[in-house]
């Protein structure tokens, strides 16, 4: 955090500090296209994404900040708006790049492009910011593992413009990776001048300072209150941002940053809730995008008996009452994964699963199994995301009364949720709302149905999935094994149900006053395209 | 004589403290969740977990934590909080001037309204007046804070657009005085910068009128019940008897006698609403020291939880102390001693 004085701020904008202590100026001032107003329910807690315990909401300022060697382009969204591109990788910091012919070896060339100190990027900050995402440990280390990347020594600055990554074995994965906010370009000679013997990759100077080639950088940071962004000028990855100054102000209260935003002092509230986001729809422009390889799911864990009974799994499949579900917890806002597929292509994902609510099936299903009087389980959910997961728990229990089984309903505080669901892997019948950042099946199913894996909440194994996985997550997608191998995935995961899809869910962001916002994997806010309106 | 009775009081509140402190350490550490799994991210696996749970040192055994966390506080580092990633001391000398500016704002407001509405209602008993005291009260106290706040912001930002938007305690086109006291109006004031000083003020408005509806009740209540007992004491009696203007009277010889359980209802309020005034704070974006608790408290952040608890008991300490020697102030029958 750069140490801003009264004076200093002033002198930020000649034309800002003559308007400055006339608060009814405000709204036309922000409105004339110099400042932008966000506002969210978050803290940002570090601006250090590689530092232990920064938050999902600072990632944001990785993206706004600092330069990756690649990006996606971008492509219309159903949900409107613009959403990233998964099958576009586009230049950012590199001019261009290649693959050698075995695919090990990527080379970048770094186009012309100064951090905001004014020196110029080179290789050798490309390789100590690689060297320095996979060291800290934590889940960059773990993100940047799923490219391929684990060593400093596979990073190789060549000269000034040309960086060389070597890889351990071909991965169409490597290269969208790069496009994840993890791998950003720090200014690496500023860093060392901060660096201590304790702390060699200077995380307690980059905690509090943004020193890349990035689009903006945070002028003013108020952990709990606010964080101010100001544009570089200079950025060369990209076209230069409309606002010059970007306010995000951390607003806890979901009905008061309704309010904001509804009377135009603010012009962007991020991700509001899906009630809102119905009825704010006809009054602004409203995103509800499906968040890519993201789907919301009930587990039913191999660990509780009666759920290693496939008909139980299918019986609790068919008396889902999926449409009640998405009316009630996401106000229609997503998109719906029950029924038949008839549109997506065979090997979309998340796609429809084949099952609707069907209490004759259900019950059918029921007394086929070894379990024809039902039983009793409890259905765990997180006190930190009951706005969806209570009116999904409440109507399967209601559901689930009806053929015979028995739930109750077990509330699971915020911290614990993570280490119940996922570590411990403990909760008999539960939700799970897993997306992943690389938008290929392939990858969900890595995390998500591999025996052991942090988001394979159910205990699922199954050995023909494990060499499936196995054998396509790093072929590409126009390998002939490819769509045979994901299909077949499709179908056991189906047939099997260790994890039930309810619906893939969206991220509502509202605007008033901007406009050309755009939807990314990872689920921050991207201020660079954003336009007044 | 008194500053070294002040002293023996200070020296009381030691084992306090070292009581909170331990207290406060098994606590948090009896909290559900895991701080580690908490903060290795969303797709952390079993290594980088152990990895962040070794960074917080919450691999050692409890003991030689707890002797780590009183040795770091004897040399005044209180920890850093993992949810906002600053050092504790430093979010809590940001947070709890903003929260004490409030209450005390508020709590202002509310005694201007409900002393003089209780000496009202206690010298009518029975009278509309009574009446009109006991519906304010009741309604002050039945509506819960976050609803009055979400109705002010409705019909004073929303609808008729006289209130500033409630987004924390200076609109963003203010510059932060320079910290001196924490306090925005103070620091605003002492730096001279009066636009500033206005920016605060109105900021402050709707959250501390919200705060005041609610600590109005027990304000008015017990000063209505203090004043209509020293009415009907012997020395009002007297007092009537003697002919004595009536101003005199309720003002001079009744309220000053009357005064003592007020103020202690008032430390007692003031307790109250400082960690009470959560929903206050979420709702007017207030960067306060409850929201920051609660917020601490969901994500297992020990370090700011035991800073936040070991805070509030220096301050309770600190305001019993004032009470008391407020005490001796109002009613010089009582010595400090005596207390």
């Amino acid at each position: 955090m750069t140490d801003v004085s009264r004076r200093h701020f002033l002198q930020l904008g000649a034309a800002t500090a003559s308007a400055l202590p006339f608060l009814r100026a405000l709204p036309a001032h922000a409105q004339s296209g110099d400042v932008l107003v966000a506002v969210n329910g978050q803290t940002i807690n570090s601006l250090d994404l590689h530092r232990t315990g920064t938050n999902r909401p600072s990632y944001q300022v990785a993206i706004n900040c600092y330069d990756r060697l690649v990006s996606f382009g971008t492509k219309p969204s159903m949900g409107g708006g613009l959403e990233f591109d998964y099958s576009k990788v586009e230049p950012e910091l590199a001019e261009s790049w290649t693959v050698s012919d075995d695919g090990l070896i990527l080379t970048f060339t770094l186009r012309d492009a100064t951090f905001q100190d004014g020196s110029p990027v080179t290789a050798a900050d490309v390789k100590w910011s690689f060297d320095r995402a996979v060291s800290l440990g934590g889940f960059p280390a773990v993100q940047m593992k799923a490219g391929g990347f684990t060593r400093p020594d596979q990073f190789a600055a060549l000269d000034d413009k040309t960086f060389q990554i070597t890889l351990d074995a071909p991965s169409k994965l490597a290269i969208p990776d790069l496009a994840v906010p993890i791998p950003f370009v720090i200014n690496s000679k500023l860093a060392m001048a901060n660096a201590t013997d304790d702390d060699p990759w200077a995380t307690e100077y980059l905690h509090l300072n943004t020193i890349g080639s990035g689009a903006f950088k945070v002028a003013r940071w108020v952990p709990g209150e606010q964080l101010i962004y100001e544009r570089n000028n200079d950025w060369a990855s990209g076209p230069v941002p409309a606002y010059k100054r970007v306010v995000i102000r951390e607003v806890p209260s979901a009905a008061t940053r309704r309010a904001v935003i509804e009377r135009g002092d603010a012009q962007i509230s991020f991700n509001i809730p899906s009630k809102d986001a119905l009825e704010m729809s006809d009054k602004m422009e409203v995103n509800s995008t499906p968040i890519a390889n993201c789907i919301n799911c009930v587990g039913l864990n191999t660990k509780f008996e009666p759920f290693q009974d496939s008909d139980v799994r299918k019986a609790v499949a068919y008396a889902i009452p999926y449409e009640a579900i998405f009316q009630a917890a996401a106000f229609g806002r997503g998109a719906p994964l029950w029924g038949e597929e008839t549109e997506r292509s065979e090997i979309a994902w998340p796609r429809r699963t084949g099952y609707v609510e069907d209490l004759d099936l259900a019950r059918a299903h029921l007394a086929k199994s070894g379990y024809p009087d039902g039983f009793e389980v409890p259905f765990s959910i997180s006190l930190n995301q009951l706005d969806w997961m209570e009116p999904t728990a409440l109507l399967i229990q209601e559901n689930l009364a009806k053929i015979g089984i028995t739930v109750t309903i077990d509330k699971i505080p915020g911290a614990d949720w993570r280490t119940a669901s996922l570590v411990e892997k403990r909760l008999a019948f539960h939700l799970e709302g897993f997306g992943g950042w690389l938008d290929t099946p392939d990858y969900y199913f890595f995390w998500a149905y591999k025996d052991g894996h942090l988001f394979n909440s159910s205990n699922y194994r199954n050995d023909e999935i494990e060499t499936l996985v196995d054998n396509t997550l790093h072929i590409p997608v126009d390998d002939p094994a490819y769509a045979p191998n994901v299909k077949r995935m499709f179908e056991i995961a189906l047939d099997e149900l260790p994890r039930i899809p309810l619906w893939q869910p969206a991220l509502n962001v509202a605007l008033n006053g901007a406009s050309d916002y755009e939807f990314w994997f990872h689920r921050q806010l991207d201020v660079r395209p954003i336009k007044p309106a | 004589m008194r500053a070294r009775l002040v002293g023996a009081r200070l020296l009381q509140a030691i084992p306090v403290v070292i009581g909170v402190v331990v207290i406060t350490f098994v606590l948090t550490r009896a909290l559900p969740g895991d701080p580690a799994v908490y903060f290795a991210g969303d797709a952390a696996d079993e290594a980088s977990i152990q990895q962040v749970r070794e960074q917080l040192g919450l691999d050692a055994p409890l003991p030689q934590q707890f002797i780590r966390y009183v040795g770091d506080l004897l040399r005044g580092d209180w920890g850093n909080s993992l949810s906002t990633g600053q050092p504790v001391l430093s979010d809590l000398a940001r947070r709890l001037p903003a929260s004490l500016e409030l209450t005390l704002i508020a709590l202002l407001l509310s005694c201007a309204i409900a002393i003089p509405l209780g000496v009202m209602a206690a010298t009518r008993p029975g009278s509309w007046r009574d009446h009109l005291c006991r519906v304010l009260v009741t309604a002050g106290v039945s509506l819960p804070t976050f609803f009055t706040g979400i109705l002010l912001i409705y019909v004073f930002y929303y609808l008729l657009d006289i209130a500033p938007s409630p987004l924390g305690r200076l609109d963003f086109l203010y510059i932060e005085p320079a910290p001196v006291t924490g306090f925005y109006l103070i620091d605003s004031a002492l730096a001279g910068d009066w636009d500033t000083f206005g920016g605060a003020a109105r900021q402050l408005v709707l959250p501390a009128i919200t705060m005041a509806i609610f600590t109005l009740a027990p304000i008015a209540r017990m000063t209505r019940a203090a004043m209509l007992q020293a009415l009907s004491s012997d020395f009002i009696r007297t007092a009537r008897a003697a002919g004595l203007p009536r101003g005199r009277i309720v003002y001079g010889y009744a309220l000053r006698n009357a005064l003592l359980p007020v103020v202690t209802t008032l430390g007692m309020v003031f307790s109250f609403a400082l960690g009470a005034n959560v929903l206050v704070e979420k709702v007017f974006a207030w960067p306060g020291i409850g929201s920051y608790a609660v917020d601490a408290l969901v994500a297992s952040d020990y370090a700011a939880v035991q800073g936040f608890v070991l805070a509030m008991a220096l301050l309770f300490v600190t305001l019993n102390l004032i009470i008391d020697l407020l005490y001796a102030v109002i009613d010089p029958r009582i010595g400090f001693d005596a207390t």
